[in-house]
């Protein structure tokens, strides 16, 4: 049974860290109606943009707020050369362009930092602490935490606002939302740059376990899982949706894994995320397809 | 109606879409507080040029004058904070979000508490919101869509979705307000339902309003001023009696065939 349990936690702990990384394709998709390709990039940039800017011997906060600065200029300059340019067009053609400005980050990424691994210490050891028998992560708890403040904020901010109405506004149909008087660029460039802080904190969280390097992009695919089980547009649903897979794949590897010689945790999610689709499409707190035919 | 100072005044706009002439050379007034209607065939530009008023298309050559300040051409942003409101021919609402939702979003520009204040609940928040609510209630009664307030708009009937992306422009309390066919693809009865809600707030706000609409009985009933297009042009513009018996006009609408003219 504590055997049961700590694989349990470990699961849910690691599933928050999914969560992080979900919560950035959420934002972007409630307010342009696009799956962000380049979210994975960004995440990828930030980090790399940070430990860059550390190695040249700057003090860690202002590393973080250089950082933080970088993705929201990223945020205006996405916004001029890519959304307005696009306003109205297609989802697809959107998606697209997203794909695009996932090689340019990547690209530049490589040109200004190199390819090399960067190590990261963010100073919080991950020595396990022992709760009565169950041995628990440090720092898996100081990433759950971080994860579910972020959420707790960004949903205040975006179901309790105005801000919210008008993220929906604007992805439903910015033509209209111009008309109303909500001003598209503004809400393009807070999102984005909202989007390049939470993958900032993704960045370091994801980058102290796993160094900060180039397969850090490729994190998001364990997001996918977890939005469409979560679904595209709720953000409290990330963090019910990185949890179902954290704790799935971890129990699933474990109890059944056993049975077929193992590594079974790389697709496990996706067979639940398979499921769900079957279901429920769109996932448990998504927004149904609203469609008179 | 005097020709003081008209609201709108549109001088010499054309209009290209890579080289494709969609508006060529019109001039026309809107006098405060009237009601004009823009007519003619499919393909007249009759949509593009509210494209033009509303700033979403920006024209070729020309100016628009609106409530004096002229302008090359309109920011889309300045037009929503300075009264202009429209509705789409093609119904542009936020499908997904309820009809009460909808309407709140015409207040976008009225509500002062900021993002912060919003989000905590505190100073002018609780207040603002219930300003808001009791304007967009007010519109949801005069429009008779309460029965439908919570339900998502993409779920409504044609005609219930034209009224309430009426009442989502009129909510903004605009001094102008722009409606591309208004009452397409509605029946008898809810046209005249929807043109007596044109009316009265034409005539109980004094809203000036622009409207485009194909059925030659409602405009000729409603309109104070007519202006008549076709390919692009203005062929007529005067007063809905007198704009009947035009000559291009009825040429335009039974169908003169224009190549025989070219010919002669």
């Amino acid at each position: 049974m504590q055997f049961f349990i700590e694989v349990l936690v470990g699961g849910l702990l690691a599933g928050i860290m999914y969560s992080l990384v979900a919560i950035g394709f959420v934002l972007i998709y409630k307010a342009s109606g696009v799956f962000n390709f380049a979210q994975g990039s960004m995440v990828l940039f930030s980090a790399l943009t940070y430990v860059g800017v550390l190695e040249l011997g700057v003090p860690a906060w202002e590393a973080l707020t250089i950082a933080l600065g970088v993705m929201v200029i990223l945020a205006f300059i996405i916004e001029r050369t890519v959304l307005r340019p696009l306003v109205n067009r297609s989802p697809l053609t959107l998606f697209l362009a997203t794909l695009g400005v996932s090689f340019v980050l990547e690209g530049v990424a490589q040109i200004v930092w190199g390819a090399q691994v960067h190590g990261l210490d963010l100073g919080i050891s991950d020595e396990p602490i022992d709760l009565s028998g169950v041995f628990i992560s440090k720092f898996d708890v100081f990433a759950a935490s971080v994860a579910a403040g972020l959420v707790l904020v960004l949903g205040v901010l975006f179901n309790r606002t105005r801000l919210g109405t008008a993220l929906r506004a604007v992805a439903d149909d910015p033509l209209a939302a111009l008309s109303v008087g909500i001003s598209l660029p503004k809400i393009w460039v807070v999102v984005w740059s909202v989007a390049g802080f939470v993958g900032l904190v993704a960045g370091l969280l994801w980058g102290a376990r796993l160094g900060v390097q180039f397969s850090l992009s490729l994190i998001v695919l364990k997001a996918l899982p977890v939005l469409i089980i979560g679904g595209f547009s709720s953000i409290p649903g990330t963090l019910v949706g990185g949890l179902i897979v954290g704790a799935s794949e971890k129990l699933a590897e474990v109890y059944i894994g056993s049975l077929v010689n193992g590594g079974i945790e790389v697709w496990f999610s996706y067979v639940v995320a398979l499921a769900f689709l079957l279901v429920r499409p769109n996932g448990l707190f998504g927004e149904p397809n609203v469609e008179r035919v | 109606m005097s020709d003081a100072e008209p609201i709108l005044s549109l001088e010499h706009i054309s209009l290209s879409f890579r080289g494709v002439k969609a508006i060529t050379d019109i001039s026309f007034r809107v006098a405060r507080g009237e009601i004009c209607s823009l007519i003619g065939p499919n393909g007249a530009g009759k949509s593009s040029l509210f494209n033009v008023v509303s700033g979403v298309y920006v024209p070729d050559v020309g100016s628009i004058t609106y409530d004096g300040t002229v302008h090359q051409r309109m920011d889309p942003s300045w037009a929503a904070r300075h009264g202009i409101a429209r509705t789409f021919q093609n119904i542009a609402l936020f499908k997904r979000m309820t009809v009460l939702e909808n309407i709140l979003t015409g207040r976008t520009l009225h509500t002062r508490s900021s993002f912060l204040e919003h989000a905590l609940r505190l100073g002018r928040a609780a207040s603002d919101a219930r300003e808001q609510r009791k304007k967009a209630e007010k519109i949801i009664d005069i429009l008779h869509i309460g029965d439908h307030r919570d339900e998502p708009v993409g779920k409504l009937p044609y005609g219930l979705q034209k009224r309430v992306e009426f009442g989502r422009a009129l909510v903004s309390e605009p001094k102008l307000l722009l409606l591309d066919e208004p009452l397409a693809g509605m029946n008898y009865e809810e046209k005249l339902e929807m043109s007596r809600y044109v009316v009265d707030v034409n005539r109980d706000l004094g809203t000036t309003v622009v409207l485009i609409e194909h059925d030659m009985g409602v405009v000729l009933d409603l309109a104070h001023h007519v202006v008549v297009l076709d390919y692009g042009s203005k062929i007529a513009d005067g007063p809905p009696a007198e704009v009947r018996h035009d000559r291009g006009v009825i040429d335009a609408y039974l169908g003169q065939v224009h190549d025989e003219e070219a010919a002669a």
